[in-house]
């Protein structure tokens, strides 16, 4: 399939730019703070059997920012809005890193949008141990190697972010990275909050909690974190995967999520 | 013209003293090619206590004999042995008190690191009460790495700098109590008791390193604006630049709108002079002030600075490719290579003038030379790198003795005049055409 482009959407005074492709389920994708990476394979294989609806998050250099938006429940909230006015819940959420700790902020609003929900190594609770990486240390091109476990031996890593970046691309990751300082910058990327506010949900939306067992980027402990506040979640760890399951190991992310999803 | 003097106030060992030190500190900064983040592990009090009461005791011996200096200015870093003033408004306390006759110019406060724009305000009247109304008060939006030392978003720099200024003045002018709801700042209560011996303030300048948005927001608000050590042709585009903006708001901009600062080393011979001159190179200088990521972190920058960066190849993907040699040394033996790359580039700084250093016959027609292309009216000396106290003190001496008096007079005959004795903004246009702020013949005619 070749890459589909995202359209405008009104909602009251706003405007998203949201990527609805495929057929079949819908399936809302949240992405994660780099900005959305482009056309990959697990999104053409998703597309196959699931409506995608990938909201380009606003100010992450793929669509304008929203000027008011004051923090990540503010987006939670707009997003929130946006499938209320589709009209045909409860649905389906996949969330990469950022885009989990936008739909936990949805999930902790509003349970009865979701009918099952997938978290992929969701930002958003402090770990326990150890913290999530501090991106503002790092340069893009660290920020972006540190984000999967083996840079080289990752095909899809060299696909959007080989070779030496256009002035257009690093101007779209650091208006995400500026974005997501606005949205998130104290604390750290996470809520405080969150984990009172998750709790005992995953009874009511049962929950698949996805993440690499190398990680760089958010500590396990923070995925223990939010299986215990959602009371009842299932947890995997895929093996030999750093923080982005979908690219570093799309045959492992696919059957987890397909399975859990039936 | 106003004359003033300017150091980082540099953590630093003196490489006559305690070479092997010196050395080994040198090497560290080198090796992750930047100040910034240098371990505090390294920090050794007793040499921050001597360096930082001789930063203080060189002013108010310029206060007392150096009468050709008008003023000393102070600025802050944070987290960077760069420099020692990490809470300048502290200095300038000490000054406030001890000196009688310079102005204290700050330049500036970070207003969105300190984060609380009332109790700078109340700093700054404090300072100015006690000084008898010599402050100068400037601002500055902190370097990038300012914002990861004191985890200020970076994103928001720029609208708080801009809200605090506002509010501070606010909070001196408007009669209290009154209540301020702003986006970034909020206080129920503003009421200071210490206000500005200076009315309705003190004067505001801003310093930067050629920033069009600085530059732009200056003439907006006809605040001078003070290039810092930049190279002479992007200062005299940026000169132009805010000309353009001023005639926008209605005034010719002129000397009273500008400064420049240019390091300098003056001694008895030439010899010494370029030997202790080299020395503002220790560690790789400003170029290694902070790693691009730290000096750009996303947000800081307005997307048309990010874009130019990215065009250019720099801003915080560029670490890749360090200013000098290839990275990734960790020997001693391979140190030394880059601090021969760098220290071998000496030639052609002092060619350019980014380093002017010689005895005072020798530097006076060079530095005038500055003077008729910039036609700045603040002028400041900065005096840097690991070099020792009784030097520093000679060159001080020399300045105040030859160089000044000199420069002065020449200042006087192609026209340049301070902030203080033309109040910037206030030659007005009536509709007529700016006149060029910047001499591009005198430009031309040095080879640039």
């Amino acid at each position: 399939m070749s890459e589909p482009a995202p359209e405008d959407i009104a909602l009251g005074s706003l405007r998203l730019r949201v990527l609805t492709v495929g057929s079949g389920p819908l399936l809302l994708v949240l992405h994660d703070e780099m900005g959305y990476p482009g056309w990959l394979s697990w999104q053409a294989e998703l597309a196959a059997t699931h409506t995608l609806v990938i909201p380009m998050a606003p100010g992450f250099g793929q669509a304008p920012r929203i000027e008011w938006l004051s923090g990540v429940r503010d987006l939670a909230c707009v997003y929130a809005r946006m499938v209320r006015a589709r009209g045909c819940g409860p649905f389906d959420v996949l969330a990469f890193s950022f885009g989990g700790w936008i739909a936990a902020e949805m999930l902790a609003n509003d349970p009865a949008l979701f009918r099952k929900l997938v978290l992929v190594a969701p930002l958003g609770i402090k770990p326990e141990q150890g913290v999530i990486l501090d991106a503002f240390e790092l340069s893009h091109r660290a920020h972006l190697e540190a984000t999967v476990r083996d840079p080289a031996a990752t095909a899809e890593f060299d696909q959007i972010y080989g070779g030496k970046p256009t002035p257009e691309q690093i101007e779209a990751f650091d208006d995400a990275r500026a974005e997501s300082a606005r949205l998130a910058w104290q604390p750290y990327m996470y809520n405080p909050s969150l984990p009172h506010l998750l709790e005992d949900l995953g009874a009511q939306v049962p929950t698949l909690i996805m993440h690499g067992d190398d990680d760089g980027v958010v500590p396990r402990s923070a995925m223990h974190a939010y299986q215990r506040a959602l009371g009842a979640a299932e947890l995997v760890a895929i093996p030999r995967c750093g923080h982005r399951p979908e690219i570093e190991s799309t045959e492992h992310f696919l059957s987890h999520l397909r399975k859990f999803l039936q | 013209m106003h004359f003033m003097w300017f150091t980082e106030r540099a953590y630093h060992y003196d490489p006559e003293d305690d070479p092997e030190k010196y050395r080994a500190y040198e090497n560290e900064v080198i090796r992750k090619r930047s100040f910034f983040a240098t371990p505090n592990a390294m920090f050794e009090p007793e040499v921050a206590s001597k360096l930082l009461n001789q930063y203080l005791d060189e002013k108010i011996y310029t206060d007392a004999e150096l009468i050709n200096f008008d003023g000393v200015m102070l600025n802050e870093h944070h987290g960077n042995p760069f420099c020692l003033g990490a809470v300048m408004d502290v200095e300038a306390a000490v000054l406030a008190k001890t000196t009688k006759r310079v102005k204290i110019v700050l330049l500036g406060n970070p207003v969105t690191t300190v984060g609380n724009p009332l109790r700078l305000g109340e700093e700054l009247a404090m300072i100015d009460l006690i000084s008898g109304g010599r402050l100068v008060s400037g601002w500055v939006r902190g370097a990038g790495s300012e914002q990861l030392a004191n985890n200020a978003n970076p994103a928001h720099n720029r609208e708080m700098l801009e809200e605090g200024i506002d509010f501070i003045v606010e909070s001196w002018t408007r009669p209290g109590p009154f209540r301020y709801e702003g986006k970034h700042f909020h206080f129920r209560h503003v009421n200071p008791w210490v206000k500005p011996l200076q009315r309705p303030h003190p004067p505001f300048w801003m310093p930067g390193l050629v920033s069009p948005d600085t530059a732009d927001y200056c003439a907006r608000r006809r605040y001078p604006y003070i290039a810092l050590a930049t190279k002479l042709r992007p200062t005299t585009e940026l000169w132009d630049f805010y000309a353009k903006a001023a005639a926008r708001e209605g005034y010719q901009a002129g000397p009273e709108n500008f400064g420049f600062m240019q390091p300098v080393m003056v001694a008895d011979t030439q010899e010494r002079a370029e030997e202790l001159g080299k020395r503002i190179l220790f560690g790789g200088a400003f170029a290694h002030f902070a790693r691009p990521e730290w000096m750009f972190p996303s947000g800081y920058n307005s997307k048309a600075a990010t874009r130019r960066l990215a065009i250019n190849d720099f801003g915080p993907n560029a670490t890749n490719k360090p200013l000098y040699g290839e990275g990734g040394e960790k020997t001693d033996a391979e140190i030394e290579g880059v601090k021969k790359i760098i220290y071998d580039s000496y030639p052609d700084l002092q060619r350019e003038m980014v380093m002017i250093a010689g005895t005072p016959d020798s530097v006076i027609p060079r530095l005038n030379k500055v003077l008729d292309v910039l036609r700045p009216g603040i002028f400041s000396f900065w005096l840097d790198g690991p070099v020792p106290h009784k030097d520093r003190m000679r060159c001080l001496e020399l300045l105040n003795r030859d160089v000044i008096p000199a420069m002065r007079e020449h200042g006087r005959k192609i026209g340049l005049i301070d902030p203080f004795s033309r109040p910037p903004g206030g030659r007005l246009l009536h509709g007529r055409e700016p006149e060029p702020v910047a001499d591009l013949d005198a430009l031309k005619a040095m080879g640039f």
